[in-house]
């Protein structure tokens, strides 16, 4: 196999609009005679439904929920990035693109993310003419905030709540297509296997999650739009029901998986509290604009801490360490994700952590409550001399307005008010950079299917800024797929409907089934739930926030031996006939075992440390992570082979519009 | 509340679950649950014990550890609707001792922790109950009248790449912010559940409203409210009689000022309609 990224030649500022008007198109007519299968409907694939739609394509949407409102996108809180300068403060195409660029860690094609970048302004365009009611200032402007790894504000958010309306935005464009006829949805439906036939990709095998049937269905090409996979983890921030099963059927059939290893260790979410814990909850980096991190300087502080004499308003300013603010004065507590979870890391590692658990740092909004908005209200209302208490109040109404259900998330799950006690955070796993390997185009190397959004590895390299997946999913789904697919689709006018009853179809079926039965006749003694747990924990300890070789050789022991006790000790209860919650997780739970072996392997590989990827050989003075350009300037991109056997293929990078330096945020 | 006859006793008796941290005083909980194997059986109430559950669990935690004893007693597991666990995608629809989502206001079932109970204390959970909501399977119901209410109308009909820059529309910050509020529900069909009429004004007036309050929804303001409505009666759903439980069950506080201005849009369109 040879990866061809496929990228135009040209000029990097014009080679996607010289691209876009030169590419393929379909006629009318023939566009109603293609017919495309999406699977997934968050913000990458309801608005690529909605757009191919639109467009006059026959298309069908498939999503595991009961509808394709509740994709995992609808839980994005802090915002989405565009370049659309509305502050005067200095953003542009470029700026964005450089910032994603350096924010990866210098692991992402410039051609993707420059478009990306050029593109961005359109979405924002095009969700507020869908209706999507973003946060405005009083003149009837767009509002904006500052995300990690920027000195700009480019996000465009909607209280804590921008994914619900973004993804509401799109999913009114879908229903409206469903509505005219043009998009069939299937909700409650799960892929269980993509069908090639003669090289391309032609179908898919779905199961009815209430009836347990069975279904085949034939598209001229299969877009997966199928989201994250951070609960091979076990907890993650991600919906209970993310996961990795589509992309990984795909993977098994020959599209190969990109940097599987990239993973997004988010600062800010709320701690683990019990074994109990079935997620973790997220505290949106916004959080990051108006909250200083830190934890006591002395050791007696914290242990006051941990046995409850004290609490941290108790603990004077002298004796708190800022130490984002001390490490990085730059960017402060705007350091990027990766950044700033392991210096929270560091900091507990060496002791300081603020709860009994030792795996906490606190995140204090009282400083900016009083002395930023507190002081800001008084002078509207013509105050001169305001009291602590009239800012503490004042500032609280403006801290309520911009974070308010945030804080009341926070409050729900841990019984505290962050309005009145710093709240306290640790870094939990949050996104995940790799994915299905593609090309420009976006389609994988099984021709005829495509990968968007999360699923795919394109545009974040090795750590994603904050703000940008919502960015990509619509970028993806709105403004390049929609003309991409054109180079593909254009050389299949002629192809007819292949009927279902084709044996590449069969043979599908039949597998899926047998796979069924087999998860329903071990009768083990142990649940999925069980095995779910120990992968996580062992992908948390060896393949987590740091990572070094021995561990990783050990986890993919670990981790084939759990293999081989899933196999052979499961119990899952029920038939396949009917609705059977235990027999979806068990096929979802195979597959994130499969997959952690290759996370592992490609942590193992690359002998470096970048982004998300922190490899503790590979090191700075300071602790910061170390690249190695010269080994490792490429995509890694597998090829599936057999059970734990995998080719590994280059794609090398290229800068030539960026100099690649040492990543500081000092 | 329905009315609901308790057929048999199961009782489970937890393993005890290592405990966490921080927290001590852990309860003992007894429950009842609808159980239904599918659409087309007969339910029933059936009898749980859950020791030693963790205050600081959320009630899905507390189910989820039931589950994991029921399995290890190689018997099925209670099949309920979930997702993010955050309170913003709306799956999770329990009817917990006589009200959606259970004894707190503003908080859906997945936010509701077990701190809001008491040790010893009985709890009753049902399904949504709605003829436009079939029960699938124990708390699961079908909720795809929703969605077919909104691809009736509760969009606005801009095809992608048609929009101006996003600043040529100023909308002024009390409008924006009331839409925004309008636009906040999650879709979960707690208000239905709640109404003895199974009305579902309240969700179609919050799709209505921040469409209706938005200058790009202008246009079609009319067209818009008549099929949404059209949609919601030939689904089943009830009349509204402004009992406003609908309003003191929602997880996201969707005022009943909505319905107030889809009944204003729904007579200016019908009005203008016949004039036409
Ligand atoms: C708590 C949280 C907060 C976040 N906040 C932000 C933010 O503020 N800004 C930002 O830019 N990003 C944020 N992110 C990241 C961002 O939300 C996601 O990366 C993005 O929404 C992914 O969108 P998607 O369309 O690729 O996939 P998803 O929205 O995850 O959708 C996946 C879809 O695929 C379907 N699916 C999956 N597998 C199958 C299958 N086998 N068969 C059928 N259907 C299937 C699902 O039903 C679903 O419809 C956040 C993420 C989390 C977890
Ligand atoms: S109006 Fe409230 S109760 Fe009804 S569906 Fe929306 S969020 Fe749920
Ligand atoms: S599980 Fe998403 S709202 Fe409760």
């Amino acid at each position: 196999m040879k990866l061809e990224n496929k990228i135009p030649e040209g000029q990097l500022e014009t080679k996607w609009e010289k691209y876009r008007s030169t590419v393929a198109l379909v006629n009318p007519a023939n566009k109603r005679s293609l017919e495309i299968l999406i699977v997934g409907s968050g913000l990458a694939g309801s608005s690529a439904a909605s757009t191919l739609a639109e467009m006059g394509y026959k298309v069908k949407v498939f999503c595991f929920q009961d509808s394709a409102r509740r994709a995992h996108s609808i839980a994005a809180q802090g915002g989405i990035n565009a370049a659309k300068n509305y502050q005067n403060d200095g953003d542009s195409v470029h700026r964005l693109f450089y910032d994603t660029i350096k924010g990866g860690d210098y692991r992402a094609r410039e051609a993707n993310v420059h478009r990306l970048a050029e593109v961005s302004g359109n979405i924002i365009d095009q969700c507020v003419a869908s209706g999507v009611p973003f946060a405005r200032e009083y003149g009837g402007m767009l509002s904006n905030r500052s995300f990690g790894g920027t000195q700009v504000q480019r996000t465009f958010y909607a209280a804590g709540q921008t994914g619900q309306q973004l993804l509401l935005g799109a999913y009114s464009g879908l229903q409206r297509q469903v509505g005219l006829g043009n998009i069939q949805m299937f909700t409650r439906h799960e892929m269980l296997d993509v069908v090639n036939i003669d090289g391309k990709c032609r179908g898919i095998i779905a199961r009815d999650l209430v009836s347990g049937k069975l279904e085949r269905h034939f598209g001229h090409a299969v877009l997966l739009c199928t989201g994250g996979y951070g609960n091979v983890f076990y907890l993650s921030t991600n919906a209970m029901g993310s996961n990795v099963t589509a992309a990984w059927k795909a993977h098994k059939k020959g599209a190969s998986f990109g940097n599987p290893c990239y993973t997004q260790i988010h600062p800010t979410c709320i701690p683990v509290s019990g074994d109990h814990q079935s997620k973790l909850t997220l505290m949106s980096e916004s959080l990051r604009n108006d909250g200083r991190i830190w934890v006591p300087k002395k050791m007696d502080d914290v242990n006051a801490l941990r046995n409850g004499s004290k609490k941290g308003n108790d603990i004077p300013e002298d004796d708190r360490d800022y130490y984002l603010e001390r490490r990085y004065p730059a960017f402060g507590n705007l350091v990027p994700r990766d950044v700033a979870s392991r210096a929270a890391k560091e900091r507990c590692d060496a002791g300081f952590g603020v709860s009994k658990t030792g795996e906490a740092v606190f995140l204090d909004f009282a400083h900016n409550m009083k002395y930023k908005y507190g002081k800001q209200v008084a002078t509207l209302k013509g105050i001169n001399n305001p009291t602590e208490e009239q800012l503490t109040a004042f500032g609280k109404d403006v801290v309520k307005e911009k974070y308010g259900n945030l804080f009341d998330m926070y409050k729900q799950i841990t019984g505290e008010d962050p309005y009145e006690i710093p709240m306290q955070i640790y870094p939990a796993v949050h996104y995940t950079m790799g994915g299905l390997w593609v090309d420009y185009n976006l389609m994988t190397t099984i021709p005829g299917l495509y990968a968007l959004g999360e699923a795919n590895f394109s545009d974040h390299g090795a750590n994603r800024l904050g703000a940008s997946a919502l960015m990509q999913g619509l970028a993806d789904g709105y403004f390049v797929l929609p003309y991409t697919i054109g180079d593909f689709l254009s050389k299949e006018i002629s192809t007819k409907s292949i009927p279902t009853t084709h044996k590449a179809f069969e043979e599908a079926e039949k597998n899926v089934e047998e796979k069924i039965n087999t998860f329903l006749n071990i009768k083990g003694s142990k649940s999925v739930d069980y095995f779910h747990k120990k992968l996580g924990k062992i992908m948390w300890d060896k393949c987590g926030m740091a990572r070094n070789a021995e561990g990783l050789k050990t986890a993919i022991s670990d981790i084939q031996k759990l293999r081989d006790e899933f196999w052979k000790d499961l119990f899952v209860p029920g038939e396949s006939n009917e609705l059977n919650l235990e027999l979806e997780k068990a096929g979802r739970v195979a597959d994130f075992i499969e997959l952690g072996e290759l996370m592992c392997k490609d942590a193992l590989h690359r002998n470096e440390s970048c982004g998300g990827h922190f490899r503790e050989e590979f090191q700075t003075e300071e602790g910061e992570a170390q690249r190695d350009d010269e080994n490792f300037k490429y995509v890694a991109a597998w090829e599936y082979k057999n059970t734990s056997d995998w080719e590994l293929h280059k794609e090398d990078l290229v800068y030539e519009n960026i100099k690649i330096a040492q990543r500081s945020y000092k | 509340m329905k009315i609901l006859k308790l057929h048999k006793e199961v009782i489970s008796n937890l393993n005890p679950q290592k405990k966490r941290n921080s927290m001590s005083g852990n309860m003992n909980i007894k429950l009842k649950v609808w159980r239904q194997k599918n659409s087309n059986s007969k339910g029933e109430l059936v009898n749980y014990k859950v020791s030693e559950v963790s205050p600081d669990m959320s009630f899905l935690e507390m189910f989820d550890m039931l589950n994991e004893t029921l399995i290890n007693e190689k018997k099925e597991p209670i099949a309920f609707d979930h997702d993010c666990r955050e309170g913003i995608c709306g799956m999770c629809s329990m009817f917990i001792n006589g009200r959606p989502h259970g004894p707190n206001d503003a908080v859906t079932t997945c936010q509701l922790h077990m701190r809001s109970f008491k040790d010893g204390d009985t709890i009753v959970v049902e399904p949504w109950r709605a003829s436009a909501f079939p029960i699938l399977k124990d708390l699961i119901v079908d909720r795809s009248s929703f969605d077919r209410i909104i691809s009736a109308g509760g969009f606005i009909s801009v095809n992608t790449g048609n929009a101006q820059d996003a600043n040529c529309l100023p909308i002024g910050k009390n409008e924006a912010d009331e839409s925004f509020a309008a636009a906040a529900c999650i879709g979960c069909g707690a208000c239905v559940a709640a109404c003895k009429n199974s009305s579902a004004m309240l969700f179609v007036s919050a799709k209505v409203s921040q469409l209706a309050l938005l200058p790009q929804g202008k246009p079609e303001r009319h067209q818009r409210v008549l099929n949404m409505v059209a949609q919601m009666d030939s689904e089943g759903f009830g009349a509204c009689t402004n009992t406003g439980a609908c309003e003191a069950e929602c997880p996201k506080e969707i005022s009943l000022s909505n319905i107030a201005r889809m009944n204003r849009e729904y007579l200016s369109a019908k009005l203008c309609s016949e004039i036409e």
